[in-house]
């Protein structure tokens, strides 16, 4: 991924027509990465140019072809042999289907939570913010390791301790977002003008939570596929020979110094998809708020 | 159109009932408008808000009285007729005019929320003609503008134009310019007198300012600890006052304080809804409270001129 910081700068000599905002935030970066990150989710397998799970321990630690490997495997291949080009592919649908998962969930079941609490208020607010600070308080890997002991490994796993262990982070930050927003006049206008509280709720909570909650999503993605890999890589995540970044990571750790493309392409596309995420994000927030949108 | 019977509302502040509302009575008869005017905490907002049933547990309740919109009792009205009630007959001008409106939604789609009478293919002229006539220069062009793209004297505007647009009997308005600087309030106020005209709007307006009153209304109620201590016609009121309170409000608010005057200040500040005295509640702070004044209510008085009061002693001119 190249950036051609040329074109962003009028050439000299001739006036700009109109200055140009210097957004800083790349739409057309972050765009593309997660485009391509999703299409890698959904078709990786039909393009991918080996079988991601095949062992040829004749063509083992082959390095990419920018570092003198051949052009059969452009980004290499592990200790068994697998190609990594491959591996990174399928590993993407993994992440991909992590990352989705997890944020779509824990971020509807968040919001839902904050507007019970936020809205209603009273006592099912004290029992709600209660619940949600205990959630957090718990910590991630441990709760990980009791939901793998009952359930077993597996991807449908680690979104769901994903989901338990993130939703209090959206309720937290959402419901204070719509105690605020419901003390703003035009929620109590819409209820004066006839409107009933679910109307209220949908028409102009809701919406004005949307950038709060993209920002919000748009880091969790980043921190759900990072937690993906911190559990593959305690081998509590998806369990091996499925591939996927985190565990192609773990695995790749101890050739850091014969094998060093092993844990730095992952590592590398891990960083990129995380950054065009919280970008696309940044981005989105300022695009759909009509104060700041040119 | 508009009567209050011996209104009383409490709101509930933790567990405990605070009156803050007591025995109120007023009507209002199709095409007034009645100011309601006291300080801060003098009940008379609580009075607009249990007219349109916004005052409901957990926050509080009415607890006895009568309230009567044309035909319907309020305080027995189910949450659906109600709803109905607000969305065709009640308009409400906020006071805060820059977080009245949804910063998210074009100014059409606000307005058009509030006119689901008008057929489809009429709104955007019924809109225009409305905000036309409400000041907005070249309206057409402004419609699909957000909150933000207009002034504070021009939000106002749009939520006057939302109140008005469901065409409704009734116009509440909470202080409507309090936000405002001085040469759009009486533009704003000049425009309220006009739509009340042109339309033979109930208006109740309520104003801690008893001079901006003057340019809309023509009845007044004197509100103060949540009690009406003088109400009347408002030249005959402002004129003529009988009880002490409005004699000091008129007396705050007047113009007529050269230099080096001081200014003619209440001294004291209204009495706490939670420490209501249990006589009449301005006794504190009257220059002629006796001790019945501050152990009994006075009962309401009518005047020959058509005024009533509550003191036990009665400013004399």
């Amino acid at each position: 991924m190249t950036t051609d910081l040329a074109s962003t700068t009028p050439p000299a000599g001739t006036p700009p027509a109109r200055p140009r905002r210097r957004s800083g935030r790349w739409p057309w970066f972050s765009g593309t990465v997660m485009v391509l990150f999703a299409f890698c989710g959904a078709f990786g397998a039909l393009v991918s140019p080996h079988d991601p799970n095949k062992v040829d321990l004749s063509q083992s630690l082959k390095p990419p072809v920018f570092a003198g490997g051949s052009t059969s495997y452009l980004l290499g291949t592990d200790q068994l042999g697998r190609d990594v080009l491959s591996r990174l592919l399928a590993g993407a649908q993994v992440s991909f289907l992590v990352a989705a998962g997890a944020v779509l969930i824990a971020g509807a079941f968040g919001l839902l939570i904050a507007l019970l609490a936020g809205y209603l208020g009273g006592r099912l607010d004290t029992v709600l913010t209660r619940v949600a600070d205990a959630s957090m308080a718990f910590p991630v890997v441990l709760l990980a390791i009791v939901i793998v002991a009952i359930y077993g490994k597996g991807v449908t796993v680690v979104i769901l301790v994903l989901v338990v262990a993130g939703w209090p982070q959206y309720a937290r930050v959402l419901r204070s977002e719509v105690i605020r927003i419901r003390h703003q006049d035009f929620v109590t206008m819409a209820r004066i003008m006839g409107g009933s509280r679910f109307w209220a709720i949908t028409r102009h909570v809701v919406p004005n939570l949307i950038p709060t909650l993209l920002v919000l999503a748009t880091l969790q993605v980043g921190l759900a596929i990072i937690a993906e890999g911190s559990l593959s890589f305690l081998g509590i995540g998806v369990p091996p020979p499925a591939a996927s970044w985190g565990n192609m990571l773990a695995d790749g750790r101890t050739f850091l110094a014969t094998a060093w493309w092993l844990p730095v392409v992952p590592g590398v596309a891990l960083s990129i998809t995380v950054l065009a995420a919280n970008l696309l994000g940044d981005w989105l927030r300022h695009a759909l708020d009509p104060a700041t949108r040119r | 159109m508009l009567q209050i019977t011996n209104l009383t509302t409490h709101y509930f502040f933790g567990g405990q009932v605070t009156p803050a509302a007591r025995g109120v009575t007023l009507n209002l008869p199709k095409g007034s408008a009645m100011a309601i005017v006291g300080e801060s905490g003098s009940g008379k907002s609580t009075v607009a808000m249990s007219v349109m049933r916004m005052i409901r547990p957990p926050i509080g309740d009415i607890a006895e009285g009568e309230i009567r919109i044309g035909g319907t009792d309020v305080t027995r009205a189910t949450p659906r007729q109600m709803r109905e009630l607000l969305r065709t007959q009640i308009g409400f001008v906020p006071q805060d005019p820059t977080t009245a409106l949804d910063p998210l939604y074009t100014i059409r789609s606000q307005i058009v929320e509030a006119m689901p009478h008008v057929e489809r293919a009429r709104r955007d002229e019924v809109i225009v003609e409305l905000l036309t006539s409400l000041g907005i220069v070249d309206a057409a062009a402004r419609l699909k503008q957000h909150p933000h793209q207009f002034s504070g004297g021009m939000r106002q505007r749009v939520a006057i134009a939302i109140a008005l647009a469901k065409e409704p009997q009734l116009l509440i308005a909470d202080e409507p310019t309090t936000a405002l600087d001085v040469t759009t309030q009486i533009g704003i106020l000049r425009l309220l007198d006009r739509l009340r005209r042109e339309r033979h709007l109930t208006t109740m307006f309520i104003t801690h300012n008893i001079r901006v009153a003057r340019l809309v209304c023509q009845d007044v109620a004197v509100m103060y600890g949540g009690v009406v201590v003088e109400s009347g016609p408002l030249t005959v009121v402002a004129d003529n006052p009988s009880h002490p309170y409005t004699r000091a409000l008129l007396d705050a608010s007047s113009l007529d304080v050269g230099p080096r005057q001081r200014l003619r200040a209440i001294s004291g500040s209204p009495p706490s809804l939670t420490a209501m005295p249990p006589g009449c509640p301005f006794a504190p702070r009257c220059p002629s409270a006796t001790d019945l004044c501050h152990q009994r209510m006075p009962a309401t008085t009518r005047r020959p001129d058509g005024a009533s009061y509550a003191c036990w002693n009665p400013v004399t001119s």
